[in-house]
């Protein structure tokens, strides 16, 4: 029973990581750029959340809202100022450049908060702790719910914007091919400018949720960043349901671990990520060889 | 006709010849200073040695093989605790220091079947994922307490000054040689090879450039380089706990040194070395703010001078000191209108990035 209860915690924190990850899996389907400094945007936006709330005591809704358009303004300065330019040297620059930002912005949380761990669990109140229960062994968190509920629709809202909207289509087109795109009359910089800013927006989203779920530091980021690259991977690189599949796979296999030693959250998580990686190229290299042979069967 | 037979490729220039005997003497200055240098001045050229190094292989991978990793402080913190491992099982400190380089080499050989078919960003925080999970196993070791650490204790049992002396040899040994093996590697045929796999890997491909192959000496040599790097730090600091040699600062040092020096040139990482060991030194001391202006610095020149400082000064000025590319010299007599030696091309040198 307590494996039974491992998996359904592992799966809602699945939820949670495919909020941190669809914004990453976004950038790098229509932009191409893997952005290293992802996971200290979304603790950026959780400070600022928290700033508003506790420090200036203006409620959560509010706040939320404020700090949310803020991160959107904050993705079209980054596609404008940063990104675009590191597209355009080359493909390994945006790494460099989001590397480079990433320490800027986690050093300035650093001298602005201190070291101090802090939590958005006061702003939501009982929310933080309640839960139902499911059977006598099993117990879920109300929050955990609320944020696997959570991600499903902000998937959902996506997966509608990418196929049905106007925005949607000229993104789609902009990932195919950009030039192209230009050609049938999309404006491909705004489209990336858009990208950016849904990106930006949904990390902001996991970085308040994670804030919520958990006491959170200026050096969290890194961390954050890896958990939602692991669940994009493992999900399938610009998929948006794979990203939660990928990010329910990261959170059972931590949950799992967790459960068989103190230290197996993170080393189960890596593990299967690697694993999943590994299984990946072995049989991308046998399907790879597959097609070679075909091709000298009929040659011969 | 007479033209053509007077155009001269060469690799040598006066410049070239000049650094050269220059860098040698320097590198013999730098083997008889522990005679006349203080201890403080050899601690810190011990620690330049060690950036030098790390840069330097941070480049050979991204600035030559076009391998951004976030993760080569596997091998930095692999190294170290190899050296520890065998130390305490009894191996000779400074054959285990060695040793725990070769360790990290070869860790990252089994690696490169693995990590080399990872493409762009995939590599860079496949790479971060490996460092991550090794700092954790290596947590489990009994021998290191988790995060507490221990020490190279067998190293504390020699008198510190002769310790001080040994230890920068050292420094100053496997420095000249993986520098001179980079060098001597990227002068050969697979620095042709590497640097066309970092344009466009399938035009190396289709060209016969062994890709696979060629990235993998680069790999390898760079993890080894840099085990090296995390033994010797290991040497000079004797402690040795998890978060300090497994953190992604470190990455964040070489991405810096590599990318302000000049990514993509020899001489580059070398220079950048040169300035974060500046740097550290008047600015080490004000603490987040000195990270803040790393960070921004390595994000600046990315955006705005790819080709970092080196880069910079060798497109605008036509400098090479090393004999690293080729020059094609077309006499006066031959092109008057462009007028003299100002008319040197270079072709086969290092493209842009």
């Amino acid at each position: 029973m307590i494996w039974v209860n491992q998996i359904v915690q592992g799966v809602l924190l699945g939820g949670y990581y495919a909020v941190l990850a669809c914004g990453l899996s976004l950038m790098f389907g229509v932009m191409r750029i893997i952005n290293l400094a992802h996971g200290d945007l979304a603790v950026l936006a959780a400070f600022l959340v928290w700033l508003l709330t506790e420090r200036l005591g203006i409620p959560l809704a509010p706040a939320l809202i404020l700090v949310l358009a803020g991160m959107a303004a904050l993705g079209v300065a980054l596609q404008r100022v940063v990104l675009e330019r590191s597209l355009r040297a080359g493909i390994l620059v945006p790494l460099l450049s989001t590397f480079g930002l990433a320490i800027v912005i986690e050093n300035l949380l650093f001298e602005g908060f201190g070291a101090d761990t802090r939590s958005l669990a006061p702003a939501i109140g009982s929310l933080a702790y309640d839960s139902w229960s499911i059977s006598d062994e099993i117990y879920v968190g109300r929050l955990s719910v609320l944020i696997f509920a959570l991600a499903v629709l902000l998937l959902a809202g996506l997966q509608l914007l990418l196929s049905r909207t106007q925005l949607g289509r000229a993104l789609r087109a902009t990932a195919e091919d950009p030039d192209t795109a230009e050609l049938v009359g999309i404006n491909s910089r705004g489209v990336y400018a858009a990208a950016a800013a849904i990106a930006v927006v949904t990390a902001a989203i996991g970085g308040v949720l994670f804030a919520m779920r958990a006491a959170f530091a200026p050096y969290a980021g890194p961390s954050q960043l890896i958990f939602a690259f692991e669940a994009v991977v493992i999900g399938g690189l610009s998929s948006l349901w794979g990203t939660l599949a990928g990010g329910i796979v990261l959170g059972v296999a931590q949950s799992i671990g967790a459960q068989l030693d103190p230290h197996g959250f993170l080393i189960a998580g890596h593990v299967v990520f690697l694993l999943v990686l590994a299984i990946r190229l072995a049989l991308g290299s046998a399907e790879a060889r597959g097609r070679l042979r075909t091709l000298l069967g009929k040659s011969a | 006709m007479s033209r053509r037979a007077s155009i001269a490729i060469e690799r040598w220039t006066p410049l070239s010849r000049a650094a050269s005997i220059i860098a040698a003497a320097l590198v013999a200055t730098l083997v008889l200073a522990p005679l006349f240098l203080d201890a403080n001045a050899i601690d810190r050229l011990t620690t330049l040695f060690i950036y030098i190094l790390l840069g330097t292989m941070w480049n050979a991978l991204a600035g030559y093989g076009g391998l951004v990793s976030v993760g080569q402080q596997a091998f930095f913190g692999i190294g170290a605790y190899a050296a520890i491992r065998l130390s305490h099982a009894g191996v000779a400190v400074y054959p285990a220091l060695i040793l725990g380089a070769l360790f990290a080499g070869l860790f990252s050989l089994l690696l490169s079947t693995f990590a080399l078919r990872l493409r762009g960003g995939e590599f860079a925080i496949g790479m971060w994922v490996v460092a991550e999970l090794c700092h954790l196993l290596v947590n489990l070791d009994g021998l290191i307490q988790g995060e507490t650490g221990t020490s190279l204790i067998a190293l504390d049992a020699i008198a510190p000054g002769h310790r001080r002396d040994d230890t920068y040899w050292l420094a100053l040994a496997a420095m000249v040689t993986l520098l001179a093996l980079v060098f001597a590697l990227l002068r050969g045929r697979l620095g042709g090879s590497i640097q066309a796999i970092r344009d466009n890997e399938e035009a190396a491909a289709s060209l016969g450039v062994k890709v696979l192959a060629a990235k993998r000496i680069i790999f390898i040599i760079a993890g080894t380089g840099c085990g090296m790097a995390g033994t010797l730090w290991l040497a000079s600091s004797i402690t040795f706990q998890p978060q300090a040699y497994f953190g992604v600062q470190w990455t964040a040092y070489m991405i810096f040194m590599a990318l302000v020096g000049g990514l993509g040139t020899f001489e580059g990482p070398i220079l950048g070395a040169v300035l974060f060991f500046a740097i550290e030194l008047f600015f080490g001391a004000s603490g987040i703010w000195y990270l803040v202006g790393l960070g921004a610095a390595a994000l600046i020149f990315a955006l705005f001078l790819p080709r970092g400082i080196w880069g910079t000064v060798e497109d605008r000025f036509g400098l090479r000191l090393l004999p690293l590319g080729y020059t094609v010299r077309i006499p006066a007599a031959a092109e008057p209108a462009a007028g003299g030696d100002r008319s040197a091309s270079r072709v086969g040198s290092l493209p842009r990035c």
